[in-house]
């Protein structure tokens, strides 16, 4: 996010002397309050769960889990939910990770919907997201009897999750009351749910976008190369790129081109478009990050598809 | 897309640089529906470009504010019920940065039935922002505001004159309500014990005078803006002489050569070789290492989250807390605190709920209400007054005496933050029903202690008795004749319960209480109930009938009455039967 300078002549308090206080930089603070959260999580659900979405806040968080618990292992396994469109890519990276790193990987799809041919195109995207995702969600954590599942959300990406918990209470329909939450202080956190409740974990609640970048480049942690500005073919139409993967359906007469270009977000390959973008390394996107001036989420077209989308989604069981 | 900083000379190395200078500081802010809180979040974030361009363009041309003015209050208010109702209905978090500093902003709800969520707010902020109408001057909503910031051991509070522009900017206005609220500070620091530190600034939040820019209305004020002021108060700074405090989340053993200590460091810091005691045991150890994924370190400081090996073993477990040894927290089983109800249904004195403190969570109940401090004017009373208080209900406050099942290790929530705050829990729920501040806790005395060190050092613990018990502990209160008491005993003992009689404490009816005595039987039975006995403390009335109770449960006996199905009944109302499934911090 943009930074502004104020020519400050404010009248500061006392400060104590360097000597004698010691303060972290805001990412250190940052990680040291995720890996408390994974701690407590572990230590009193009885079977937590990471959803590993393979983008970059699951690759922070990933990192994260890996410093929580070591020298042991990561204590628990990571779900991945596939909707059927995901990238090539996306899904080679996602084994890899899991094979590096030494967890075990599961991967859950709602292999009805996709077997009766749900997309976005012939459902609208409420009812394809409804099916492949939320549903397929629900009944993955259902299916492994999941007592707390860890998201990637972060509370700037959103209207609707600047207010969501750190513990968000689910009940046991999976759906999150936005009008009856749990209050959280310090760092308190109420872990206690009845049987066929469970809690979803947001551990980067307090992180943005920017502060997710700055950690991947100073922790050298791997992303998917989808993030990074290559030649490649897209359907362009208007401002919109749109990639050519084997689920595109494209107009009559329409032809690929190519295009200097990088994804801000990783969704399904229908539903997310590309940025036009120069940036091939981790500090060309800081540097684009400062200057961009729309937010993350502008290129998925299902935040967009009705006012409060976003939150209507959470109620129904969305992370 | 090309960006003038692509373009130009941009250095990422000088830019992380100045990045991982920066800190972080956390504020709250409340006010009033009409107080212009929203319009005040949203003018910091449009000024400091925190929002995007599709930010703003959706809130274009909506609202209620003239045309071609920006409504600002709809980049804050979030969820579609505050949308239609135009009122901000829980905590939302923002976050935006400067060139010195990263905020997070947790904003809440002014309305008096949203108390507690400006608790919630309040419990992690450096710095809190009381907005205050100028038209209006100081009213009893932000006594309120300033009571919770000053509670909650906020230490700066940025009371910001608002509306300035409805009041022509005038000077005398802003100096009067400077001087009301002065007066108000120090009456609210003698009651809380913890002093505020205020900052007036008069500002528009419509027009954005003193927000991020000086004001060129307002010549007669010569300090900061809103924003000079937040990136110059001192943040959250962790004092390295502080004592330690550390509560351990988790052992990890990943094979039979490392056993390390997963924690975060709450207060202070520690070093390889630095003696530490453990809490409640007294064992004492010296630091090893300061493991971390990263390697080994030298020095670990609050707030970092770290794994400590010790020199040597010594049983330590999940909701332990390791200290200086030089400097340890008091070990109690009773605590004086100021609770923030939280919760539709009322408290219940004599209830068991859970207390859950740093790592770990104990059962307590509130054995007496001190007094409620009124959040709102009545007739005959003033706010803040003390009134007298059977119960707490939804967003009051009041100080109450709690017993806790088994000893913990806690600070005065005026020296740690972290180490002296609680949440209490309905088991009947799971509701988090109150915030707790410590205010006092009474030390087990110095013979108990050291008997609970040896006690809970012991191998076998209190969940494996369950497991072959197939009973937790509790402590069964039985007020009436000792005959019945004898039959109670005996049953229970038929039906294979582990059970230890006491007689009772001296009630308040003596004379002169024997507080000695009191504090070791309740000890006694407190540490008795937690290593898994049912202990059956009697008081011995002349009735012809006997009174059984534990937590919220109880059943009444006569001489004839047949016991065993009764007693089982109870038991298992009360939660103390073993079932499957059940939870294991519930002992």
């Amino acid at each position: 996010m943009t930074t502004v300078t104020t020519d400050s002549h404010a009248p500061s308090a006392a400060l104590p002397s360097q000597a004698d206080t010691l303060q972290l930089s805001h990412l250190r603070q940052l990680e040291a309050e995720s890996i408390h959260i994974l701690r407590e999580v572990a230590s009193e659900f009885e079977r937590p769960v990471m959803l590993y979405s393979i983008g970059k806040d699951s690759a922070v968080m990933l990192r994260l889990a890996q410093k929580a618990f070591y020298p042991a292992p990561i204590p628990f396994p990571l779900l991945h939910i596939d909707t059927g469109f995901k990238f090539r890519e996306m899904l080679d990276f996602r084994d890899r990770m899991a094979r590096q790193v030494g967890a075990e990987l599961l991967v859950w799809r709602n292999e009805p919907a996709i077997a009766a041919g749900a997309n976005p195109i012939a459902l609208d995207t409420k009812r394809c997201c409804g099916l492949l995702k939320t549903q397929a969600l629900l009944d993955g954590l259902r299916h492994y009897n999941f007592d707390a599942a860890f998201g990637g959300a972060r509370r700037d990406e959103e209207k609707s999750r600047a207010k969501e918990r750190i513990y968000s209470f689910r009940d046991n329909a999976g759906q999150w009351d936005p009008k009856n939450q749990r209050p959280e202080l310090w760092n308190l956190y109420n872990a206690r749910i009845h049987p066929g409740e469970s809690i979803r974990v947001f551990p980067l609640s307090n992180w943005t976008e920017m502060d997710v970048w700055q950690y991947i480049h100073l922790e050298n942690i791997p992303v998917v190369d989808l993030y990074f500005a290559r030649e490649r073919p897209m359907y362009v139409r208007g401002d919109a790129l749109l990639p050519t993967e084997q689920s595109f359906v494209a107009l009559p007469g329409e032809t690929p081109q190519m295009v200097r270009c990088r994804l801000r977000s990783l969704g399904c390959s229908p539903c997310t478009g590309a940025i036009r973008s120069d940036a091939a390394t981790i500090p060309d996107i800081i540097a684009e990050l400062i200057s961009f001036r729309s937010s993350e989420r502008a290129n998925r077209v299902i935040d967009h598809d009705q006012e409060g989308s976003m939150e209507l989604k959470k109620r129904e069981g969305y992370f | 897309m090309t960006t003038p900083l692509l373009e130009s000379q941009f250095s990422l190395d000088d830019f992380m640089a100045a990045e991982q200078r920066k800190d972080l500081l956390r504020f709250s802010t409340a006010g009033s529906v009409d107080d212009g809180k929203s319009t005040l979040i949203g003018r910091l974030l449009y000024d400091t470009r925190s929002v995007y361009e599709d930010q703003v363009r959706s809130i274009e041309g909506k609202g209620t504010t003239a045309p071609g003015q920006l409504d600002f209050a709809l980049l804050t208010d979030g969820l579609r019920a505050e949308r239609e109702q135009g009122i901000t209905i829980d905590v939302a978090y923002r976050y935006f940065s400067t060139s010195r500093r990263k905020f997070i902003i947790a904003d809440t709800p002014g309305h008096e039935q949203y108390t507690r969520n400006m608790a919630t707010g309040s419990s992690t902020a450096d710095a809190t922002i009381v907005l205050i109408d100028a038209r209006k001057g100081v009213l009893p909503q932000s006594r309120r505001h300033a009571y919770i910031a000053s509670l909650l051991g906020v230490r700066h509070l940025l009371v910001a004159v608002n509306k300035m522009d409805l009041v022509d900017y005038s000077r005398e206005r802003f100096l009067a309500i400077q001087s009301d609220f002065t007066t108000l500070l120090d009456q609210i620091a003698a009651d809380t014990g913890n002093p505020v530190q205020p900052h007036f600034l008069p500002v528009s939040a419509l027009l954005g005078d003193n927000v991020v820019h000086r004001s060129a209305s307002m010549p007669w004020y010569t300090g900061p803006s809103l924003i000079e002021l937040l990136e110059s108060l001192p943040a959250s700074r962790h004092d390295a002489a502080a004592p330690l405090r550390f509560a351990v989340q988790r052992v990890l053993r990943p094979d039979a050569s490392f056993r390390g200590f997963a924690g975060q460091v709450a207060s202070g810091s520690i070093r390889p070789g630095d003696p530490i005691t453990a809490l409640p045991s007294g064992r004492t150890a010296r630091v090893a290492r300061i493991a971390t994924f990263d390697g080994d370190l030298d020095l670990a400081h609050a707030p970092l989250s770290v794994t400590l090996v010790l020199d040597r073993e010594i049983d330590i477990s999940r909701g332990d807390l390791l200290v200086s040894t030089s400097s340890p927290a008091t070990i109690t089983t009773d605590l004086e605190a100021s609770l923030v109800w939280m919760d539709a249904h009322d408290l219940v004195p004599g209830r068991r709920y859970l207390l859950k403190h740093s790592s770990h969570i104990v059962p307590a109940a509130v054995t007496a209400l001190d007094h409620r401090v009124l959040l709102e004017n009545d007739s005959h009373h003033q706010t803040l007054d003390h009134i007298p208080a059977a119960t707490l209900s939804l967003n009051q406050i009041g100080v109450a005496s709690l017993r806790l099942l088994r000893p913990i290790a806690v600070d005065r929530y005026r020296d740690h933050r972290l180490t002296g705050s609680f949440i209490l829990i309905d088991p009947a729920t799971n509701s988090t029903v109150a915030a707790g501040i410590v205010r006092s806790a009474q030390p087990i005395p110095a013979s108990l202690a050291a008997h609970l060190a040896t006690a809970h050092s012991g191998p076998v613990s209190a969940r494996e008795r369950f497991l072959r018990w197939g009973h937790r502990g509790a402590i069964l209160s039985l007020t009436g004749p000792t005959s019945i008491a004898d039959r109670v005993e005996r049953a229970l003992f038929h039906d294979g319960r582990v059970t230890l009689r006491l007689s009772a404490p001296e009630s308040a009816s003596a004379a002169v209480p024997d507080a000695a005595h009191e504090t070791a039987a309740s000890t006694l039975a407190a540490h008795a109930a937690s290593a898994g006995l049912l202990v059956l403390l009697h008081t011995e009335t002349d009735s012809d009938s006997l009174t059984v109770s534990v937590a919220n449960h109880s059943l009444t006996i006569a001489q004839e009455d047949s016991l065993t199905r009764r007693l089982e009944t109870l038991l298992t109302d009360a939660g103390l039967l073993h079932r499957p499934g059940q939870n294991e911090y519930e002992i």
